[in-house]
């Protein structure tokens, strides 16, 4: 696939074209979770019988060893909550495949703290989206917010640098941005906000918590003051379009530079994804993950050029590119259009029109109970992986 | 004083993987978990055929790359350097 391919120009227009293997692999190793937050990306809650066994997970490490895939961004469900999680993550890293992990912080114990102090290659994302209990417990459940923040000072008595608290902006922790960096800074961790997805059961509160237009605006002055001391994971490039790209590469990578393998094996175009719509193979039924990577129909087709359709004739389609395909198609909005959260207000109309049809969910792991309380497991990657990003002029990578 | 990094030899940082794609590499530190771009696959194969005995200029040579191109390559290296990608191997040693 590295024929006849034009070389030179931007990162994005070669990121474009995809790449021999993702930079930032998602891989939700169980949909089970002892919590089920409001806006879960995977529907968690159950596990899935047909979850792949130990060895399967070897395997797919090995072939991520093979194709050079640097590190994985594990996530769930609770990935904690497989009695293997902490074997497979020291296979993993044995493995040359560097371990980035979320968590709802439950199971950092101060001696599994200690452990991972220990261990080399990887990182602790723990969720929080609130900066006091209330807020966050209203999204994630009772005691999540002093779970989070005991794993957090678990980590750092332990001397694990460098945790991240990893939180997805809502229009109702929009206002505590310095909340949490403090937070953060408070452990000696990073902070990394994330754009809430309608994804998963995302879908069902996606309109009363995604932030409003001026929220947006203020969270983009903050990420812009911020520089590159808080993560993005290149969340928010919808943004651009107000101005200044953020730290990051601005373009949608799914299929391209980004994809998930969820607890069963699918490999979907990216984490916000898993929908059959964006569904590409499966590990087991097509040979492994690299078939899978390299020659699914649907990836070829993400990699191919696309319209801008009805952003074509937008001054800012350069900067946003028309956002994050995932967000419009769990909105009922079509792919070649604005974003629902288009900064320019292009969606305005699409939104609000009557006949707008929300895709039904193709797969659904919640506990029944989770209707009344809903909470969102620790998510992982959330997007392309390219913070940290260099960026380095002319022989060697520009952005943009 | 006249030594430029022309004449030091270098070496890939023990911690750096190189993959190679189609518009050139991607190299990965997994120490401070930094991701680079290299974009040229001449660039790509000046930095592989670092071995921290030969200089750079050595180096630069046997990957044919013409002299007038040279300052563009080391201005780079420097950039791998600061990015801590590439090692002087002087350096290096000092810092075990």
């Amino acid at each position: 696939m590295t024929s006849a391919r034009p070389l030179g120009g931007s990162l994005i227009d070669q990121f474009e074209l995809g790449l021999d293997a993702p930079i930032c692999l998602t891989w939700e190793l169980t949909y089970a979770c002892n919590l089920s937050c409001a806006h879960c990306l995977s529907s968690s809650g159950k596990r899935d019988p047909r979850e792949l066994t130990t060895e399967q997970c070897e395997a797919v490490i090995d072939e991520l060893q093979a194709m050079q895939v640097f590190y994985v961004n594990i996530g769930g469900g609770e990935p904690t909550i497989r009695p293997d999680f902490w074997h497979l993550l020291e296979y993993s890293v044995a493995h040359q495949v560097g371990v980035k992990f979320s968590t709802n912080g439950f199971r950092i114990t101060p001696e599994r703290a200690q452990w991972l102090s220990r261990t080399d290659y990887v990182d602790v994302q723990v969720s929080l989206d609130g900066a006091t209990p209330e807020i966050n417990d209203a999204l994630r459940g009772p005691g999540t917010y002093a779970a989070a923040l005991t794993a957090l000072d678990n980590l750092a008595s332990a001397g694990f640098t460098d945790a991240k608290v990893s939180v997805v902006v809502t229009r109702e922790n929009a206002h505590q941005l310095d909340d949490f960096k403090r937070i953060a800074d408070d452990h000696g961790a990073t902070l990394r906000l994330t754009r809430l997805r309608p994804s998963g059961r995302g879908a069902d509160v996606w309109d009363d918590l995604h932030p409003t237009a001026e929220q947006q605006r203020d969270l983009y002055r903050w990420l812009m003051d911020a520089g590159e001391g808080v993560l993005t994971g290149d969340s928010f490039f919808h943004l651009a379009a107000l101005g200044d790209p953020l730290p990051g590469l601005n373009l949608c990578g799914a299929g391209r530079v980004v994809c998930l393998i969820d607890p069963i094996g699918d490999v979907y175009a990216c984490p916000f994804a898993i929908h059959d719509r964006f569904l590409a193979g499966n590990i087991l039924r097509d040979g492994g993950f690299a078939p899978v990577w390299r020659e699914s129909r649907l990836f070829q087709e993400l990699r191919s050029p696309q319209s801008g359709g009805a952003c074509s004739s937008c001054s800012a389609y350069d900067s946003c590119r028309g956002g994050c395909m995932a967000a419009k198609f769990f909105t009922g909005l079509p792919l070649d259009g604005p974003d629902p959260e288009c900064v320019k207000g292009n969606s305005e109309t699409a939104l609000a029109a009557p006949g707008r049809v929300i895709p039904a969910a193709s797969q659904d792991h919640s506990r029944p109970s989770t209707t009344i309380e809903r909470e969102r497991p620790a998510h992982a990657c959330d997007d392309s992986p390219l913070t940290p990003f260099i960026p380095l002029e002319s022989l060697i990578a520009t952005r943009a | 004083m006249s030594m430029t990094i022309l004449d030091e030899p270098l070496s890939l940082s023990q911690s750096v993987s190189l993959r190679p794609e189609p518009f050139g590499a991607l190299a990965y530190n997994f120490g401070n978990r930094r991701l680079t771009f290299l974009k040229r696959p001449e660039l790509v194969s000046v930095v592989q055929g670092l071995d921290g005995s030969r200089s750079l200029a050595e180096v630069l040579a046997d990957c044919g790359i013409p002299e007038h191109q040279w300052p563009v390559f080391a201005e780079s290296l420097e950039r791998l350097i600061d990015a801590e990608m590439i090692e002087r191997p002087a350096l290096a040693g000092a810092r075990d």
